[in-house]
């Protein structure tokens, strides 16, 4: 297939945003009853839920640890969420995507509060159009919440690409696709600090710095509606 | 600086030991700071193989194997042939390590290895064309670790390449029958760009590179950084858990650029690869 036109003259996306937008975002907590907490979260095309067991008893018991929780986390797309159906089961990507959103998390939550019992996170991406890692974590940071389990701050993710020279803000799938570089970053902004970077491209460093500090812009706006979606169900309970 | 996730107390007694002597500009084993251990490449040792390389970087020993085979290339990339990287922590390197099918971080390597090469543009795919659309060269790069003492990222990348460039892969030639088959030839791959990776950790507000084993595992967080020799960043991996405190991107990707050419000038002159 040809590679088509991504960004017009007058810098405007082929879904129509501007270099610096982020898609429509709709975000929901508490829409999985069996779960301790959960979340749905779209960013345009992609939509993705997230649910959170536990603290809860670890098995096989063995596995527990003394002084603090285990955290477990699996990301998983839904065979029929891509172009081409997806095989079942767990594919290489889907196994270190795991392990980096598993990192990102553990890096927030209090961990140590909860020794000797494991909290399970599951990430199922119903549909990707890119930044499926990213709305992820920003839905498994919600379910976390939702699931009343104490963490340092939210966290709040979007991928930054490179398309036809020009660095845009959470990339849709067909960016990622005929782009030249996929940079997902997800930060803790209260705490000022990065928890998961990747970079699947490539970038000079200026463009680096331009790339972080675009995600950063971005993230900022997503923490936002973050706290209005938890804002949302909680003061709805309040009143009702 | 942010609360990093909260220690074990062992963690935390090792973890101040070591930030004491980075704040002195020391490290456990004697290095500086922005010090990478020794790096001994030695290629070829496997005969079998048709490209391999065997990499220590301090203690850490890696061997990298690659097989050519014939196969179709991808429906979207016709005229291009293929590569795949995996990689196994051999239970012989590490009590860590257990024997069965790559777990996470054997994939994740691979797959942090895998980006490096593709987006380092270390190879011309178009030249593993065969017949395009029907017959392409796919070259295995199987990774493993053979002793861990650390970082198997860096020196896992760096065999990769050293490996690729010795390579002699049997020549396959289209015969009068139209069938695709093997000669007695060999060819080399005339590598188009050496990218390299460098693992920095940071504890606090210090940085190190090329983490030995004691470090790792009491580090607030670490990442890898790979580069090419035109000054761009052609991948990157946030490979535990952990903050990285915004207000040190800079310095460490000064330092990211700095350590990866050191070991692009090391593996060139050690492995006596021609220049891109």
């Amino acid at each position: 297939m040809e590679k088509p036109k991504l960004i017009s003259e007058d810098g405007v996306r082929v879904d129509g945003r501007r270099l610096d937008e982020l898609r429509p975002i709709k975000m929901e907590v508490g829409v999985l009853d069996k779960s301790d907490g959960s979340a749905y979260v779209e960013f345009g095309k992609t939509k993705v839920f997230a649910a959170v067991f536990g603290p809860r008893e670890v098995h096989p018991k063995h596995l527990a640890l003394p002084e603090r929780a285990i955290l477990n986390c699996r990301y998983h797309m839904t065979s029929f969420s891509v172009e081409d159906r997806k095989p079942l089961g767990m594919t290489r990507r889907e196994v270190e995507l795991s392990k980096v959103i598993r990192e990102a998390l553990e890096s927030i939550v209090f961990l140590e509060e909860f020794p000797r019992t494991s909290i399970d996170i599951y990430v199922e991406v119903i549909q990707a159009d890119g930044g499926t890692r990213t709305t992820g974590l920003t839905a498994a940071s919600l379910a976390l919440a939702d699931a009343g389990i104490p963490m340092a701050d939210m966290i709040a993710a979007v991928a930054v690409g490179k398309v036809e020279g020009h660095l845009v803000l959470d990339v849709c799938d067909i960016e990622d696709k005929y782009g030249e570089a996929d940079l997902p970053v997800a930060m803790a902004p209260r705490l000022n600090s990065i928890v998961l970077l990747q970079l699947n491209g490539r970038l000079s460093r200026e463009e680096f710095q331009k790339a972080m500090a675009l995600a950063r812009e971005g993230i900022s706006k997503i923490y936002q509606m973050q706290r209005e979606a938890l804002k949302r169900k909680y003061s709805s309970v309040e009143e009702g | 600086m942010p609360m990093q996730p909260k220690k074990s107390l062992t963690v935390r007694i090792m973890q101040d030991k070591i930030y004491r002597l980075l704040q002195q500009g020391k490290r456990l084993d004697g290095r500086r700071p922005d010090e990478v251990r020794p790096v001994r490449i030695e290629t070829g040792l496997v005969e079998k193989a048709d490209g391999s390389a065997l990499v220590s970087m301090g203690g850490t020993k890696i061997l990298v194997g690659i097989k050519a085979e014939v196969g179709t290339p991808y429906p979207d990339r016709p005229k291009e042939g293929s590569f795949t990287v995996n990689a196994e922590l051999l239970p012989l390197a590490s009590t860590t390590f257990e024997p069965g099918p790559p777990d996470e971080r054997g994939i994740e390597l691979a797959r942090v290895v895998d980006r490096s090469l593709r987006e380092g543009g270390a190879l011309d795919l178009e030249k593993l064309c065969i017949i395009p659309g029907e017959k392409v060269y796919i070259l295995f790069i199987d990774i493993y670790v053979l002793d861990y003492d650390g970082n198997y990222y860096d020196p896992s990348l760096l065999a990769a390449v050293a490996a690729l460039a010795t390579a002699k892969i049997p020549r396959y030639e289209v015969g009068e029958d139209g069938k695709v088959e093997k000669t007695e030839e060999r060819f080399s791959l005339q590598l188009t760009a050496i990218p390299t990776t460098i693992t920095i950790g940071i504890i606090k507000e210090l940085l190190l590179v090329d983490p030995q084993i004691e470090e790792e595992n009491v580090l607030d967080v670490s990442l890898v950084v790979g580069t090419d020799e035109k000054g761009n960043i052609v991948s990157i991996q946030k490979n535990s858990p952990g903050l990285i405190p915004i207000g040190l991107m800079d310095r460490i990707t000064e330092l990211a650029y700095e350590k990866t050419e050191e070991l692009r000038r090391k593996l060139i002159e050690s492995a006596g690869i021609p220049l891109p």
